[in-house]
């Protein structure tokens, strides 16, 4: 189901958490909300799951005005960061709840349950409580009992902010494979760009209450609207008013006309990547990423004086 | 073992001994020193029979009346935003602070003969002072805080996010409330209750005012300890005491079996 929100504005006391904003999730998509933190993108998931009352505008699901429906009517499924699992009930019954609450028949649920258990891979465990489990299983408990009573639309507010770097990879392959296969219309927050990158269809990048812009992911990257967003989607060099891209200075042993001195002060090897730290005539430092082979080429050393360029780079104004 | 160790366990050792085991022993000691049928005479006869229930309607009219709204005022203090919060989480508070005495005297100043209501009621044909709605008043007053108190924090430490789960997967607040929000607090409204039902039992000092004391009527088993206690039956006093201690010593057990049974499942 799509998902219309309309000037939706919100604020918490003084502080203005939405500051007029809209935006459109096509049916059957899956997009982020990307942004730094109190820019807003948690405020807005829970305005359209219906937990926050906006100010002003109005939240459409799949056509129909429901910014006046609460929360348990919007038929919305909700996966919150600390995973808000039920601690009294065993796994089967966290995954049962949904469907409880709908009266749906006892060996309806049941089959439902296993089912929904064997979509997170947790069918060993419908009988452990969530203490007993670990935050990625939990996290994935938290989405089967949000997928359970069939919402149109699923929400999840920084779903792997709270685990380990590699569970949390690992989950959000799983994530997009999930997607893949149910195809409910999904929207997550996230803070971090190469999650919003590595998941999504759709980008929607926000900054102080406001949207910055929206895109697919190699648009944003490559044509971004602003400052803001190209230095949040990505790594990026200010060279007075213009905006470079470490991957877009080239490097050389030979000046060209188009070339400024630089001094490199430091060398780091991250395996295919080098990234060259250097100085320019200006005295501003800055940073080129290039392959271990132009590195081994150019045979780079600290200390060594090289001719470099941006081979593209933006101003904004 | 070093002295050091060993020093802050015989002070806190000796105190308790001194101060709760001592006395409370002697009391079962006495009770039973000349055998256990003077003791079981003293607790039988119409009047101790009649305390023993009247201290047994106090627990059962009171102790589910303060957690039925210990648990509102607990939703409303830990979930709720509004002026006047501050006064009303003193307000629960008053009970600890002001002598029984003071209430019980509050109590007939509101229903006595000519008091606020008293007037009204005695007209309808209720007495409620010298009578037992004024020592279910007097025992609901002085047992409040427990539930309120032990639920707020235990409210609190759960936080929101289970109860906002549960609206998001189409609960309604009512829903949310008995299959979320309950099972969540379970443990502090067990204590609570346990608390309030140890104070409904020894309370002496408001009933006591509003009582009247009347034998066979108006006197709960505290009362009934006192007056047995004035007339120099020590037997009946100390058995009656151990009553007391006995259902205290009860209400604690039944808790922690409860509580066992279903940390077990």
């Amino acid at each position: 189901m799509s998902i219309k929100v309309v000037n939706v504005s919100k604020r918490f006391g003084d502080f203005v958490a939405l500051d007029d904003v809209s935006v459109e999730v096509p049916e059957g998509s899956l997009t982020a909300l990307l942004g730094p933190s109190g820019s807003g993108k948690s405020t807005l998931l829970r305005v359209i799951a219906g937990l926050e009352q906006p100010a002003g505008g109005c939240v459409e699901i799949s056509g129909a005005n429901a910014t006046r429906l609460p929360a348990q009517k919007r038929g919305v499924g909700f996966v919150f960061q600390h995973y808000a699992a039920f601690k009294h009930m065993t796994v089967r019954d966290n995954v049962a709840f949904g469907l409880k609450i709908r009266k749906r028949p006892k060996d309806e649920i049941r089959r439902r349950v296993n089912e929904l258990l064997e979509l997170v891979h947790l069918s060993g465990f419908a009988d452990r409580y969530p203490a007993q489990l670990s935050g990625g299983q939990r996290q994935r408990m938290a989405l089967a009992r949000a997928l359970a009573a069939e919402p149109n639309v699923l929400l999840l507010d920084e779903p792997f902010g709270a685990l380990d770097a590699s569970v949390r990879k690992e989950l959000r392959i799983w994530l997009r494979r999930l997607h893949d296969d149910v195809h409910v219309t999904t929207i997550f927050v996230t803070h971090d760009q190469e999650e919003a990158m590595d998941v999504a269809e759709q980008i929607v990048v926000m900054n102080d209450g406001r949207i910055e812009q929206i895109g697919e992911p190699h648009e944003l990257y490559d044509h971004p609207a602003n400052e803001f967003v190209m230095s949040f989607v990505g790594p990026v060099n200010r060279l007075g008013d213009e905006f470079v891209r470490p991957h877009d200075f080239e490097l050389m042993l030979e000046p060209n006309g188009t070339t400024q001195e630089v001094m490199i002060n430091r060398i780091v090897h991250l395996g295919f990547e080098v990234r060259v730290e250097f100085t320019l005539p200006s005295g501003e430092d800055a940073w080129a990423q290039v392959t271990r082979e132009t590195a081994e080429q150019l045979e780079l050393e600290p200390g060594q004086i090289v001719y470099g360029r941006p081979g593209r780079s933006r101003v904004f104004n | 073992m070093t002295a050091r160790r060993l020093a802050p366990r015989v002070i806190a050792l000796s105190y308790l001994g001194l101060l709760l085991a001592a006395p409370v022993g002697l009391v079962f000691f006495r009770t039973f020193e000349h055998g256990f049928g003077p003791a079981w005479d003293a607790v039988t006869t119409p009047e101790a029979q009649h305390a023993f229930w009247m201290t047994i309607l106090m627990v059962v009219v009171a102790v589910p009346v303060n957690t039925v709204f210990g648990i509102v005022c607990a939703l409303v203090l830990a979930r709720h935003q509004f002026r006047g919060k501050a006064l009303m989480n003193a307000a629960v508070d008053l009970p600890f602070a002001v002598s029984p005495v003071v209430i019980g005297l509050a109590l007939i100043l509101v229903y006595g003969q000519g008091g606020w209501f008293g007037g009204w009621l005695t007209a309808h044909g209720i007495q409620v002072i010298f009578s037992t709605p004024g020592m279910i008043l007097a025992t609901i007053f002085v047992s409040l805080p427990f539930v309120v108190r032990e639920v707020v924090p235990v409210l609190r430490e759960i936080g929101t996010e289970q109860e906002q789960a549960a609206s998001t997967l189409g609960a309604s607040s009512w829903q949310t409330f008995w299959r979320v929000t309950l099972p969540a607090i379970r443990w502090g409204v067990g204590y609570g209750v346990v608390l309030a039902t140890a104070r409904a039992l020894g309370e002496f000092g408001a009933v006591s005012v509003v009582s009247g004391k009347i034998q066979g009527r108006t006197e709960t088993m505290t009362l009934f300890v006192e007056q047995r206690f004035h007339q120099f039956d020590l037997t009946g006093a100390y058995a009656a005491s151990v009553v007391l201690a006995l259902l205290a010593v009860a209400t604690l057990l039944t808790m922690n079996l409860l509580g066992s049974r279903t940390e077990g499942r």
